[in-house]
C-alpha cells in the first residue's frame, strides 16, 4: 500500500495557476493523482484542465475533501501557503518551491509538528507512488511499481537510479524526494520509519549526498532499530571541495563535518550496503534481496 | 552564503543593541592614522577582509603609536591575506577583558530550528574547546515562533558562570543578537570574542555575519553582498561569474555540465573512480533553455585549463532537444577543438540525438551510460 500516498490520496494543487503549477497539475492528472482542487489567491472560480480553482485552501476544503495538498508558489508566498494548508486539516503537505528562506521554513516545520502534519521539502523533488499516485515533478516514465522504497534529497539523480532500477526490473513502492535544502520538513529518519512498517516495501535505497549530519543520524537510527529490511545507499559529492556550495543549499561540508568519508563510514557500520556508482544500486539491491547479484 | 565584513556586523550589532567597542573604518593610511588618535592609542588595526584565519595571517594589528599605526597600514594596504586584498582597515578601541566568551546564533540543520551557541572558551580556539570538551559548549533550540525565552538566556548565563552584575546584560544580547538573525534573515551571526571586562560589562570585539542568499529578496539593502565569496573565488569562477554562470572549482581538467546538483555531484564522482580529475561543478538546474545552457557549456569550452567537456543531463522538465541545442550554438561559434562527451536520456532524449549528429565539424562522442562516458573522459585526458 506504499507510504504517504496511494490511489486514495485526495490533492489540492496550491499555486495552480502558475505556469509549473499548472504545467505539473496536468501531469499528476495524467498519471493518475485524484486532484481534487487548486489554489490561487485572487482566481477563485475559474478552472485548470477541469479542476476547480479557489482562492484559499479554506475555501477548497469547505468544498472538497483532501489529505494531501502541493505547494508551487513563489518562495515569498511558501509560508503563508504551507500554513493555510496546516489550518485546513492537510496532513501531508509537499512543497515543491525553490529559495525559501530557512527562517519561514523552520516556522512551517514548527507549525506541522503542533498539527502532526507531514511536510515533504522544501526544494524537493516530490513523492510518488508508482502507478497509485504522483506528488511531485518527477518524470513519470523513469518509475515503476515494486516493492523497493527509495529516499534521496536529489532530483534527477533520484530519476536516474529510479530508471536504473526500472530497467533492470525492480520497482519502487514510494519514492520520496526529502530536498535539497539545509533544513528540511522530512529526512531520512522520518522517511525511514514509514518504509519499515510499510508491508509493501521489502527493501530501501538512500541516496544521500555530503552536508549535514542526515546521514548519519539515518545510519544511527539503522544500527538502533536494527532495521530488518535490506539498505542500499549511495553518497554523492566525494570530490566536492569543502565549505564549498554543491549547488543545493544543503550541500556543503562546512567545518569538517557532513563530508562523504563520515557519511559512508556511518552508512557501512551499520550494515548498509554503500554502492560506488548509481548504476550499482540496482545489483547491489538484487543482492540483498535474493542473494545473487 | 553572503558574507558581512566585521565593521559591517559591528554596526549591525549597534544597531541592534549590542554592545560594541569604539571603531572607525579607513581606506587609506592617513585616515587610520587619524582614527588611531580620535580613538586613543593603544588601538587594534584589523584588516576587513572576509577569508578565515585573518588573526593568524598578520590581519590584525595592536600598535601604540602613530608612526607604528602608519607602518602597519601601509603593510595591510599592500599585502594580501589569504589571496584577498585589503581595501579598508578598521580601527578599534583597545578593551581589556577578563574573560572571552563565545555566542552564536545559527540555522539547526538537525534541530530544524534557529539554535543558540555559547561557550565560555571565546577567541580563536573556540572550536578546539568545544571538540575536546563536550558539555563547555551550551546550547538552546529556539521556537522561531515564540522566540529565545528569557529562562533560556538565564540557563546559558549560569553554564557560563557569568557574575551576577553581568547577567541582564547578558540575557539582552541573546535576545538582541537572536532578533538580529530574524531581522536580517541570517544563517550564521556570531560573536566571538564576546569579552567580560573588569566592571562586569560585556562587549561584542568581533563579527562574523553569513547572511542566507534565499531571503535577500525581502532585504534590498543587502543587494550589493551577493557574489562576494568571489573576492577570493578562483579565476574561472570569476569569469563564469561574470557571464550570469556559477560553478564551483574542482581544480582539474575535465569540465563537468550536469542537471541537478545530485547527478552533477555523482558524475564529478564517477570521473574521479576512473582517474580523472574534475575541472568544476556546474549545475544547469531545471528546464534550462538552450541559450542558457550555450552559457554554461562556452565558459568551460573558453578556459585553457579544461581539455574536454563532459556533459550529463537526465531529461524531466529540462528538455534534451533544448540542450542539444545549446550544445550546437556553443560549438558553432568558436573554433574550440576540445572535445565534447554527450550523455543525455530522458524527455526528447530522440530529437536530441539527432540535432547533436547534424552538429559538423565538431568533436563530439555520444554516450547513453554516465559510466562509460566518465570513464572516456579520464581516458581521453590521461592519453
Amino acid at each position: 500500500m506504499a507510504v504517504l500516498i496511494d490511489s486514495k490520496t485526495h490533492v489540492v494543487v496550491q499555486g495552480i495557476t502558475g505556469r509549473q503549477g499548472s504545467f505539473h497539475a496536468k501531469l499528476m492528472k495524467q498519471y493518475g493523482t485524484k486532484i481534487v482542487a487548486g489554489t490561487s489567491p485572487g482566481k477563485g472560480g475559474r478552472e485548470v484542465w477541469d479542476i476547480p480553482v479557489y482562492d484559499s485552501m479554506e475555501e477548497a476544503m469547505s468544498k472538497h475533501d483532501a489529505d494531501a495538498s502541493i505547494i508551487y508558489v513563489p518562495a515569498p508566498s511558501a509560508l503563508d501557503a504551507g500554513l493555510e494548508a496546516l489550518r485546513a486539516g492537510i496532513r501531508l503537505v509537499v512543497i515543491i518551491t525553490e529559495g525559501m528562506p530557512p527562517l519561514d521554513t523552520m516556522k512551517l516545520i514548527a507549525s506541522a509538528r503542533r498539527t502532526g502534519a507531514h511536510l515533504i521539502g522544501p526544494n524537493c523533488p516530490g513523492v510518488i507512488s508508482p502507478a497509485l499516485s504522483k506528488l511531485g515533478i518527477m518524470p513519470a516514465e523513469a518509475f515503476s511499481q515494486g516493492p523497493v522504497g527509495v529516499v534521496c534529497r536529489s532530483g534527477t539523480l533520484t530519476y536516474e537510479i529510479a530508471w536504473s532500477m526500472t530497467q533492470a526490473s525492480i520497482g519502487q513502492s514510494t519514492v520520496v524526494g526529502l530536498g535539497g535544502d539545509p533544513v528540511l520538513g522530512t529526512d531520512f529518519v522520518d522517511a525511514l520509519s514509514l518504509m519499515r512498517e510499510d508491508q509493501d516495501t521489502e527493501a530501501v535505497v538512500l541516496v544521500g549526498e555530503i552536508g549535514g549530519e542526515e546521514e548519519e543520524k539515518c545510519a544511527e537510527f539503522v544500527g538502533d532499530t536494527s532495521f530488518e529490511k535490506p539498505i542500499v545507499a549511495y553518497v554523492a559529492g566525494r570530490t566536492a571541495p569543502p565549505e564549498r556550495r554543491m549547488g543545493h543549499a544543503g550541500a556543503i561540508v562546512s567545518g569538517g563535518r557532513g563530508d562523504y568519508a563520515s557519511k559512508v563510514s556511518a552508512l557501512a557500520a551499520a550494515g548498509v550496503r554503500v554502492v560506488d556508482r548509481p548504476s550499482q544500486v540496482a545489483g547491489a539491491l538484487r543482492e540483498a534481496m535474493h542473494g545473487r547479484p | 552564503m553572503s558574507r558581512l565584513f566585521e565593521y559591517e556586523g559591528l554596526s549591525l550589532f549597534r544597531r541592534f543593541g549590542i554592545p560594541v567597542p569604539r571603531f572607525e573604518v579607513a581606506t587609506n593610511v592617513d585616515d587610520v592614522v587619524t582614527a588611531c588618535e580620535r580613538i586613543g592609542f593603544p588601538a587594534f588595526l584589523k584588516a576587513q577582509v572576509l577569508v578565515g584565519s585573518r588573526g593568524r595571517a598578520g590581519g590584525v594589528v595592536q600598535v601604540s603609536e602613530s608612526e607604528g599605526a602608519r607602518k602597519a597600514a601601509e603593510r595591510m594596504f599592500k599585502g594580501t591575506i589569504g589571496g584577498e586584498e585589503t581595501s579598508k582597515v578598521m580601527v578599534c578601541q583597545s578593551v581589556k577583558a577578563n574573560r572571552e566568551l563565545y555566542l552564536s546564533v545559527t540555522v539547526g540543520r538537525s534541530e530544524a530550528a534557529p539554535v543558540l551557541l555559547a561557550s565560555c572558551f571565546g577567541g580563536t580556539g573556540v572550536e578546539d574547546a568545544a571538540l575536546r570538551k563536550p558539555g563547555v559548549l551550551a546550547k538552546e533550540v529556539i521556537d522561531p515562533w515564540t522566540g529565545l525565552s528569557p529562562a533560556q538566556c538565564s540557563r546559558i548565563s549560569g553554564i557560563l558562570q557569568l557574575p551576577e552584575d553581568a547577567r541582564l546584560s547578558f540575557a539582552s544580547i541573546c535576545l538582541d543578537l537572536y532578533s538580529l538573525m530574524c531581522g536580517v534573515d541570517a544563517d550564521l551571526v556570531e560573536v566571538n570574542p564576546l569579552v567580560l571586562t573588569p566592571d562586569s560589562h560585556l562587549i561584542a570585539l568581533d563579527s562574523k555575519i553569513v547572511l542566507n542568499d534565499d531571503a535577500l529578496f525581502r532585504h534590498p539593502e543587502f543587494a550589493e553582498t551577493r557574489g562576494r565569496h568571489l573576492a577570493f573565488g578562483s579565476e574561472l569562477e570569476r569569469l563564469a561569474w561574470q557571464k550570469g554562470v556559477q560553478l564551483v572549482d574542482s581544480g582539474g581538467d575535465i569540465g563537468i555540465v550536469g542537471n541537478g546538483a545530485g547527478l552533477t555531484m555523482a558524475t564529478m564522482d564517477l570521473v574521479k573512480l576512473s582517474g580523472g580529475r574534475p575541472a568544476d561543478f556546474l549545475d544547469i538546474g531545471g528546464g534550462a533553455s538552450a541559450e542558457q545552457f550555450e552559457r554554461s557549456l562556452s565558459v568551460l569550452l573558453d578556459y585553457a585549463r579544461v581539455k574536454l567537456v563532459l556533459v550529463n543531463v537526465f531529461g524531466g522538465i529540462t528538455r534534451c532537444d533544448e540542450i542539444a541545442e545549446g550544445i550546437k550554438r556553443a560549438l558553432s561559434k568558436r573554433a574550440s577543438r576540445k572535445k565534447v562527451l554527450v550523455r543525455l536520456v530522458g524527455t526528447n532524449e530522440a530529437l536530441g540525438k539527432d540535432i547533436i549528429s547534424s552538429i559538423e565539424g565538431a568533436d563530439i562522442e555520444y554516450f547513453s551510460s554516465a559510466d562509460d562516458a566518465a570513464r572516456r573522459a579520464a581516458q581521453l585526458v590521461t592519453t
